[in-house]
Parts: C-alpha cells; structure tokens; sequence
C-alpha cells in the first residue's frame, strides 16, 4: 500500500518538474541578454557568419514556441540538452555537482537539528530560565545573521586566525578517495578511508554551520513552542500520574507529540538547504549546484539552467516525499 | 469505621500565585476515605475539586504548590516522600482518570501499549532479563493488558490493542483509561468526572464499570462530579466543596435527605427528583466567586438565601453534627452554642 503510494508521488513529480522547466524556458528567453553574445563577448572578435552559426545550432534562430517544442520533445525523450558554454551534457554537469550540494545540505541539516533538539527540549522544559532566554536571544540571532557574514566570519576565526579548519572546497588536494556515492564523507565510510573521513568532515563543518545556523535557530523555535504546548496537555498530566520519570514524560510523550509540527517546519527548511545555498558555496569554495546554477544565468546558458531547476524541484519534492512519509509515523492519524 | 483510613487528607491548602494575588484553590480541607469506600467530591465549576485530586497525586503545576496540610496515604505522609518515591506511588497505589478521555490519550500511541506503559513502568510482570530482550515477560505484559481490556469491557482486545486513540468512541476511550488506572491495581482511584464528557447511556455503563471494580476489588474511589444525582447514586460517603473548601459533609443518605448546608440545599434543588418531578429545575442564582479576593467570612453569602449580616464578618467553622456528619454554617454554630457544645480544635465545634 505505502509502497504504491510512494511511487505514485514520485511519478508526481514529473509534471511539476516540466511545469517548472517551461516556466524557466519562457523566463529566461524573455529576460534581456544573449546567450552567443555572451560568449562571443569572452572569446574577441569574430565574424558575423560564426554568430549566426551558433545562434542555428542551438535553434536560438527560430521563433520560441518552436524551441520550446524541441526542448519537450528531447525533455521526454530523457535528453535536457547540452551546455551552451561547456559543450557538454547538462545532466552530466549536474551530476557531477549534486552530490556536493546535497553532501553540504545534510551536514547543515545534521549540524542544525543536533543544536536545535536540546535547545528547544530544554528551553520549553526550564521557560523562562536563563538558559530559555539565552538560547532564544541567540535563535533570533541565528535569523537575522546573513549566512555570507556568518560564514566570513567564521573563515576568521576557525581557519585564518586559529588555522583549525580549512578555509575552502570539499577534500584537500593531496587526500585521495575513491568516489562511489559522490557524498565524500560517505565514500569515506564505504572505502575505510579514514584519513579522507577527517579530511571531509573538516571541510564540512564551518560550510554546514554557516548554512544551517538560521535552519537551526528557526526549528529550535518551533520546536520550544511545540513543546510548550504538548508538556500542558491532557496525555503528559496522565503521563505523570503513571508514574512515568520526568525524563520519559518529556522525551517520549511530549516530544513525541510536538514533532508533528517540527517535522513539517524542517521539511520547508530542507527545500531551503538545498535551494538556498549559492551563497554558502561561494563563500567556502564549495563546488555544489547551487554555484552551477548562477553562473549558467549569468551565462544565459538556457538549458544548463532548466536541467539544474529540473532537478532541484525533484530533490525538493523527494524531500517532502520523506518528510510525508516521516509524518505518517508520526502522526497515526494520517495516512500518506 | 474503626479500621485506619485508606486516605486522609489534613488541612490540605493548595495555592497558585497569579497576578490578581494568590488563588486559594483549596482550603483547609480534611477528609478522610476508609479502604472499599467511594466518596463523592461535589461542587460547581471552579471549587477546587480537580486541584484536591491533583494534590494528592502531587502533580500540581508550578508555580502552584501545596502550601500546607498533610496527605496520609496507608499511614504514610505522601508530602514528605522524595519525587522517587512519589512517583512509584503514582499508577502503581493511587491511580487518576479524567475528564476528556479523547486528550488525556496519547494520541502518538497504540491505544494498548499506553495500557502496558502502566505494567511496565512499576514492572508488575516480572522477567528474568532486562525488558526488551525478555520475550516472556513482554508476551505476558501482553496477555495482560488484553485482560484488562476485557476485564473493562473494550470488545475484541486482540484486535483493538494496535488501535489508536482517535480510532476509539469516547466510551471505548474512558474504558481504555480506566484499564490504565486499574492496570497496577491500585488502592485508590481518583476519578475527574470520568463520565461528563460522555453520553448519558455510556455515563451509566462507565459508572458501573466502576462500580464492579469497587465492589469485586474493594478499590476506594474518590469520584469527582458536578452532578450531585450521579454522586447520590454511586457513594458511599458524599463531601461538597465551595470555593476551595469542603461544606459539608456525611453518608450519601443523610445529604441527599436531609441536607445541612445552604449550598447543598440549593444543589439539591437543582436536580429533578423522584416525587417531585413536576417541580422547576432552580439553579442557584449568581456566580461562583473569585479564589484570588475571598471576602473573609462566609463565601457562599453573596448567594445565600438564609445568610446575614454577621454570616460576613469572619471565618465559618466547621460543625461536626454527628459522627462522619459535618456543615460549615453559622447557623450550626448558634445551634451547637445553644446546645451548650465545646469548642474543638481547627475551627471545629463539636458535641463530643
Ligand atoms: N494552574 C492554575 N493557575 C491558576 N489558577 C488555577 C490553576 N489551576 C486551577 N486554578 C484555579 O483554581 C480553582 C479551582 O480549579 P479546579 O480545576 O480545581 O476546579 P474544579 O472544581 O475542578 O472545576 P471544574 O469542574 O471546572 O473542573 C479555579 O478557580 C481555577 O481558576
Ligand atoms: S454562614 Fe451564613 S451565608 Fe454562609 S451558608 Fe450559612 S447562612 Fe448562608
Ligand atoms: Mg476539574
């Protein structure tokens, strides 16, 4: 039963990927620039004839309704196109930058919720306590730092000034590591290869802190406020009256409870994660999608960037599949 | 009665600081429950009757808190013991169920496995290994838990055990609370009007769930209730509250045949009656007052059609009228100075 649900929502999934990839299409070709001007513009001069090429051989010469005719056709077909500027294929390109991007995503998440779970439990349990003051100063702190200057400033501090950590990219040049899954701390893992293990999660950390920090601020939130509301009701009183240990009260009846809202509020936050973080990746050096993304519109390189938002809306939809499918066990009364 | 009592409460004053001043939730209230007995708590909405159970489980919410009194559970003075031991108290010697059956299940889990939670935190089944590797202990933890589902009257425990609440009726959900509460088999069940949020006909089902479990297990009951008609029909032993202070007090037939306080009088006259069915439903005009500004005398003056003048002027005592038969009314105390009685101890006259 859940089995053929999860596949219908999956199949789901492809007309909103087109529905989003025609909006990208008509977007970019009504948006000014042009992609062979831009190019020509890095290569020097070169001759009319040549533009004129170009412009044919990626149907930049024929009316948009027709392009957007061959860009479906070879969409249905499986093939998103080449590159513009890099003369390859767009799906390869990304698949070599996804993982990247969705290794930092979950770092971020990890970092995130390893923060916000004691801070929300504990603050919501001791309210109004110093420390539920504190953690909320800083929560507010976390939400209005922009993740840039958190992530500057942390390049400061932990690489720059103390030299603990790296200051940019995913693994150092000298470590080698075979790639299996492209999630290199993972591959690290699959391959015994612990002195690569440190080296990634070296890099990973001040990227995911400064990504996950609003993440992290915004779920200990939700979470506290959860929290207060589940630790006020009936089931928590009857709880105590069991007998149950404070410990048991809090951490299986109430939390138990105020996850249903928790959960919902992280599965937006993970759509931001991974949508979110070209300013991240920037900053660190990190060489994910999100980097790919910006300079194919800059470039105009049209279809580099209706394959990179293709697959961005379906790893947001298959994170919000997961997060449903999470919901179901948590809340018995929905059904997927 | 010469046995020691199950539970006795001695000048229980329970407290909540608001920001209106200090809500005297209760009041000096003693009480006391011989072991088997049923005893009904009656009062309108508001009197305190939810807070004297919560207190003798100690789980008032802070900032609120006991302020003074005794709490004598089997000789031992629940007050004085560590939260540790409260807490093996809790389920397992004194069990609560309450109003709303649908929010006071977890609606998180297995309608059967809230049961065995009870069975499990005061390791009633016993097994050799540490729980969960004990296969034994966690199948009889089981088979119990559908015998109390039977014992309560849920049908087709087998299948209902992996059901969740909301999958319950109500009535299906009080039976499931009460088979929590009746899971240890605990001495005393503190029961928060079980049946208000219930239809009549499963009213009537719960309270006699209840009372075979009083009657086949001798557990004492302390049933909280607005509804002096479900009090009379189910107590022994029946105590009305006013705003945080026990009125009256006495045998199930003695308040409900001849009652001695005003209040109860106009409770009574607020419930249809055999032989006087024909008469007017009269609810006793005005409201209940604010705990947070008692005016020092009588609390029921505002509403009393008897009080006077003096009946405001300072504390009512209690007057003990006869053996187990108690009214907190001046009136009393004319009566009790014109018998010549003696002064006895806590604001309580009496003639012995
Ligand atoms: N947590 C609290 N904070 C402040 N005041 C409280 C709190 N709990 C109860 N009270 C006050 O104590 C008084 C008694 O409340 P309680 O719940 O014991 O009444 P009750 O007799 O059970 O009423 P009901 O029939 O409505 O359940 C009420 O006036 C209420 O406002
Ligand atoms: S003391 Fe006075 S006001 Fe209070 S119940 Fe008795 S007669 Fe009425
Ligand atoms: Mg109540």
């Amino acid at each position: 039963m859940r089995a053929i649900k999860v596949l219908e929502r999956i199949l789901a999934t492809i007309p909103i990927m087109f529905g989003v990839a025609i909006m990208v299409f008509i977007f970019m070709r009504l948006t000014p620039g042009d992609p062979v001007d831009i190019m020509m513009g890095a290569g020097g001069a070169v001759g009319a004839g040549e533009i004129e090429q170009l412009r044919a051989e990626f149907h930049l010469d024929e009316p948009i309704h027709i392009q957007l005719w061959y860009f479906l056709r070879d969409a249905a077909r499986g093939d998103l196109g080449n590159s513009y500027i890099k003369k390859r294929p767009t799906m390869e390109l990304i698949a070599e930058r996804l993982p990247a991007t969705i290794e930092l995503a979950l770092g971020a998440l990890f970092f995130a919720l390893i923060i916000a779970f004691p801070i929300g439990i504990l603050s919501a349990v001791k309210q109004n306590s110093w420390l539920d003051r504190f953690s909320m100063a800083g929560a507010f702190l976390g939400i209005s730092m922009p993740a840039f200057w958190l992530g500057i400033v942390l390049i400061l501090i932990f690489s720059v000034k103390l030299r603990w950590l790296p200051v940019q990219g995913r693994i150092s040049y000298d470590v080698n590591l075979q790639e299996i899954t492209g999630l290199y701390v993972v591959d690290s893992i699959l391959t015994r290869n612990w002195p690569a293990l440190k080296d990634a999660l070296r890099h990973l950390i001040l990227p995911s802190i400064a990504l996950g920090a609003a993440v992290a601020a915004i779920v200990a939130r939700v979470l506290r406020s959860s929290m207060l509301e589940t630790l006020r009701a009936d089931y928590v009183t009857l709880a105590r009256a069991k007998g149950a240990p404070e410990h048991r009260v809090v951490l299986r009846h109430a939390l138990r409870n105020a996850l249903i809202p928790t959960v919902t509020v992280i599965g937006l936050q993970v759509g931001v994660l991974l949508g979110g973080n070209m300013i991240v990746e920037t900053v660190f050096g990190w060489p994910g999608l999100g980097r790919l993304v910006v300079d194919a519109i800059f470039n105009r390189d049209f279809p580099l960037v209706q394959a990179s938002v293709m697959v961005y809306a379906f790893t947001f939809v298959i994170a919000n599949l997961i997060v449903d499918i999470l919901y179901t066990y948590l809340n018995p009364k929905i059904t997927l | 009665m010469t046995q020691e009592p199950l539970l006795e409460l001695r000048n229980l004053t329970t407290v909540f600081p608001t920001r209106r001043g200090e809500v005297r939730a209760v009041e000096s209230v003693n009480l006391s429950l011989a072991p088997g007995e049923v005893l009904g708590l009656v009062g309108e909405s508001g009197c305190g009757k939810s807070t004297v159970l919560l207190s003798i489980m100690r789980l008032i919410r802070r900032p609120g808190h006991i302020a003074e009194g005794e709490i004598r559970f089997q000789g031992r003075d629940l007050r004085a013991l560590s939260e540790g031991e409260m807490r093996r108290v809790r389920g397992r010697e004194i069990a609560m169920i309450f109003q709303d059956p649908l929010s006071t299940l977890n609606p998180a889990f297995r309608v059967g496995d809230q049961i065995r939670e009870s069975l499990r935190l005061h390791h009633i089944v016993d097994g050799r290994w540490p729980w969960p590797l004990d296969m034994g202990a966690r199948r009889r933890e089981k088979e119990r838990v559908i015998q109390l589902m039977e014992e309560v009257g849920i049908p087709s425990p087998d299948a209902r055990y992996k059901a969740y609440p909301h999958e319950f009726s109500g009535g299906m959900q009080q039976r499931a609370l009460i088979a929590i509460a009746l899971a240890c088999e605990p001495r005393l069940i503190l029961a928060d009007e079980p049946t208000t949020a219930l239809d009549v006909t499963i009213q009537a089902q719960i309270l006699d769930l209840m009372k075979r479990i009083n009657e086949r297990r001798g557990t004492g009951i302390i049933l909280v209730t607005h509804d002096l008609g479900v009090a009379a029909e189910f107590c022994h032993r029946i105590a009305v509250m006013y705003a945080g202070r026990i009125v009256e007090m006495g045998s199930v037939d003695e308040v409900i045949e001849s009652p001695q306080h005003p209040y109860t009088q106009g409770l009574l006259d607020c419930i249809p009656r055999l032989g006087r069915e024909r008469q007017p439903l009269s609810p006793i005009p005005g409201n209940v007052p604010d705990l947070a500004t008692l005016p020092p005398g009588c609390s029921f003056a505002p509403r009393c059609p008897l009080a006077r003048p003096v009946c405001e002027s300072g504390p009512i005592p209690m007057v003990r009228l006869a053996r187990d038969r108690r009214s907190r009314c001046l009136r009393h105390v004319d009566f009790a100075r014109e018998q010549g009685w003696t002064w006895g101890t806590e604001y309580e006259i009496s003639n012995q």
